[in-house]
């Protein structure tokens, strides 16, 4: 009996520690000073890649949406530089990514988003260009 | 003869009866609400940027609460206003 219960307990841990191995998909998104010189933006995107890189991540896609106009002043800024990047990565990586992120000035704010099932799906569809996906799949179903 | 019970108008009550609500989620098979797009999110915002209710938007609990969490990240990252005037 105490065999029994030992072994369910040693089989839960397996489950939870592969739990913690597992990848998910995230979405960053973060809002750079307008100040930032053309070199310096591409610059401050490669240093976050190449994080997400050799931490064991992959990144599936990333798009710079350039300068954008804030709907409220942030540190007294009214635009702000747009990137957002998807990636994939194990569970513990974002608070890694969370000091990172903090350390760097030229960040006025981010956000990393878990994205599901549906969430991934709606990306590549948008990524493949089509804009108005609800008439295409209302067709399929 | 007629009834005694029997109601007569003079001019003909209207009988068109309003087209029923429906929620846009469900009939166009959306799946996913996107935080990033803002000008879709501003169809469930008043004047003010305040989030309509569901017996206005039509939509249902289950994408009434994905919209909430969409339109509150759109805020956080400076891509609606949490409050303004003149919206529309």
């Amino acid at each position: 009996m105490g065999f029994r219960l030992k072994s369910t307990t040693f089989a839960a841990q397996l489950i939870f520690l592969n739990k913690i191995r597992e990848m998910n998909n995230y979405e960053l998104m973060v809002i750079f000073t307008p100040v930032l010189s053309e070199e310096d933006f591409k610059a401050a995107q490669n240093k976050f890649t190449a994080f997400v890189k050799e931490n064991g991540g992959k990144v599936t896609h990333d798009n710079p949406w350039g300068l954008k106009s804030l709907a409220y002043p942030i540190q007294k800024k009214t635009t702000g530089l747009y990137w957002v990047m998807e990636y994939s990565a194990l569970s513990d990586f974002n608070e890694k990514l969370k000091i990172q992120i903090l350390r760097d000035e030229t960040v006025l704010r981010f956000m990393a988003t878990k994205l599901d099932k549906y969430a991934v799906e709606y990306n590549a569809r948008k990524k493949s260009g089509v804009q108005h996906y609800s008439g295409t799949e209302k067709a399929e179903a | 003869m007629a009834k005694t019970n029997e109601i007569k108008y003079l001019t003909a009550i209207k009988t068109q009866q309003r087209a029923k609500k429906f929620c846009r989620f469900k009939k166009y098979h959306i799946r996913y609400v996107d935080y990033k797009d803002g000008e879709f999110l501003k169809k469930f915002l008043n004047e003010q940027g305040k989030m309509l209710p569901r017996r206005i938007t039509g939509n249902s609990l289950k994408y009434q609460r994905k919209v909430a969490d969409a339109i509150k990240k759109a805020r956080q990252m400076a891509i609606l206003p949490y409050v303004t005037d003149l919206f529309k």
